[in-house]
């Protein structure tokens, strides 16, 4: 099987989880129906070169923090509520609004490729972004001589490294935040 | 070499997270939704990272870290909000309707 031919079958996987997330009445089935969203994410992630992010999606995202809705699912036992979803207007609204949003992100994908494609001084004509940039250029060459992981680490901990260490200071303040809402009494 | 259909899958699965905000009124399943669409943007800095260098994927990771923050404040909020009302439904709190 080629890759593009995976990477529609996971695509569709996406969707179509994404879909029964948002429209399941049982809030612990929309969240196992969301897990099942990151891991096709997950594995599309692999497909696009991106080994450490595809570890760190199913480590931190469907493990970690979803871990944790579900934990709060529970801890509330919300499960056997009455459907929450929003009555036809509102539906009707939502709808509209998708779409209008949908077609706009799908113009700006082409628009803003194109124009990519432009400013990187592509051969003109075909004005597609595949023949400004090779197959892979950046994706492919830095992890041979790095490793997967090697090659995230040297900008994560060069270029970035003062937001990461800020990143530091906001997780203890989300976790002192997160006791000190949780608690009964303080 | 994905970067077009990775950015029309990053489009259909943020609007279905938009979507689901719009449609359903359990604060949770609110939240859920939030995560999906932080999970499409980090689609479309995977695709682009292929192509314009591994910034992106750096990007990815504080995403998540602010993500994980967030859904941990989020929660606790919610927890809070089931103690004082009884409730995770949204149209049982309008203390802002007067």
């Amino acid at each position: 099987m080629s890759a593009e031919l995976v990477f529609y079958i996971l695509a569709a996987f996406a969707v179509v989880s994404a879909l029964l997330c948002i429209t399941q009445r049982n809030a612990l089935a929309s969240a196992l129906w969301l897990v099942s969203t990151m891991f096709s994410l997950a594995a599309i992630y692999v497909l696009l070169q991106a080994q450490f992010i595809a570890v760190i999606q199913v480590l931190v995202y469907a493990g970690a923090v979803m871990v944790l809705f579900v934990f709060v699912i529970m801890l509330l036992n919300v499960g056997r509520s009455p459907s929450d979803i929003r009555g036809l207007p509102v539906r009707i609204v939502a709808l509209l609004v998708g779409a209008g949003l949908l077609a706009q992100l799908v113009l700006l994908g082409r628009v803003s490729a194109g124009s990519m494609a432009m400013s990187q001084g592509a051969v003109a004509g075909a004005g597609s972004p595949m023949s400004a940039f090779p197959a892979g250029v950046a994706g492919a060459a830095a992890p041979a001589d790095q490793g997967v992981v090697g090659a995230i680490a040297e900008p994560l901990f060069r270029t970035y490294l003062v937001p990461f260490e800020i990143t530091s200071i906001l997780l203890l303040a989300a976790a002192v935040g997160a006791v000190v809402l949780a608690k009964r009494k303080l | 070499m994905l970067l077009g259909p990775s950015l029309l899958l990053s489009a259909v699965l943020f609007t279905i997270g938009v979507v689901g905000v719009l449609l359903r009124r359990n604060a949770i399943v609110l939240f859920m939704c939030v995560e999906l669409m932080l999970n499409a943007v980090n689609l479309t800095f995977v695709a682009f990272s292929q192509v314009l260098g591994l910034g992106g994927q750096v990007m990815v990771f504080f995403v998540m870290t602010v993500a994980a923050a967030e859904a941990a404040v989020g929660l606790a909020i919610i927890l809070a909000i089931f103690r004082h009302t009884r409730s995770v439904d949204l149209k049982n709190i309008n203390l802002l309707q007067g």
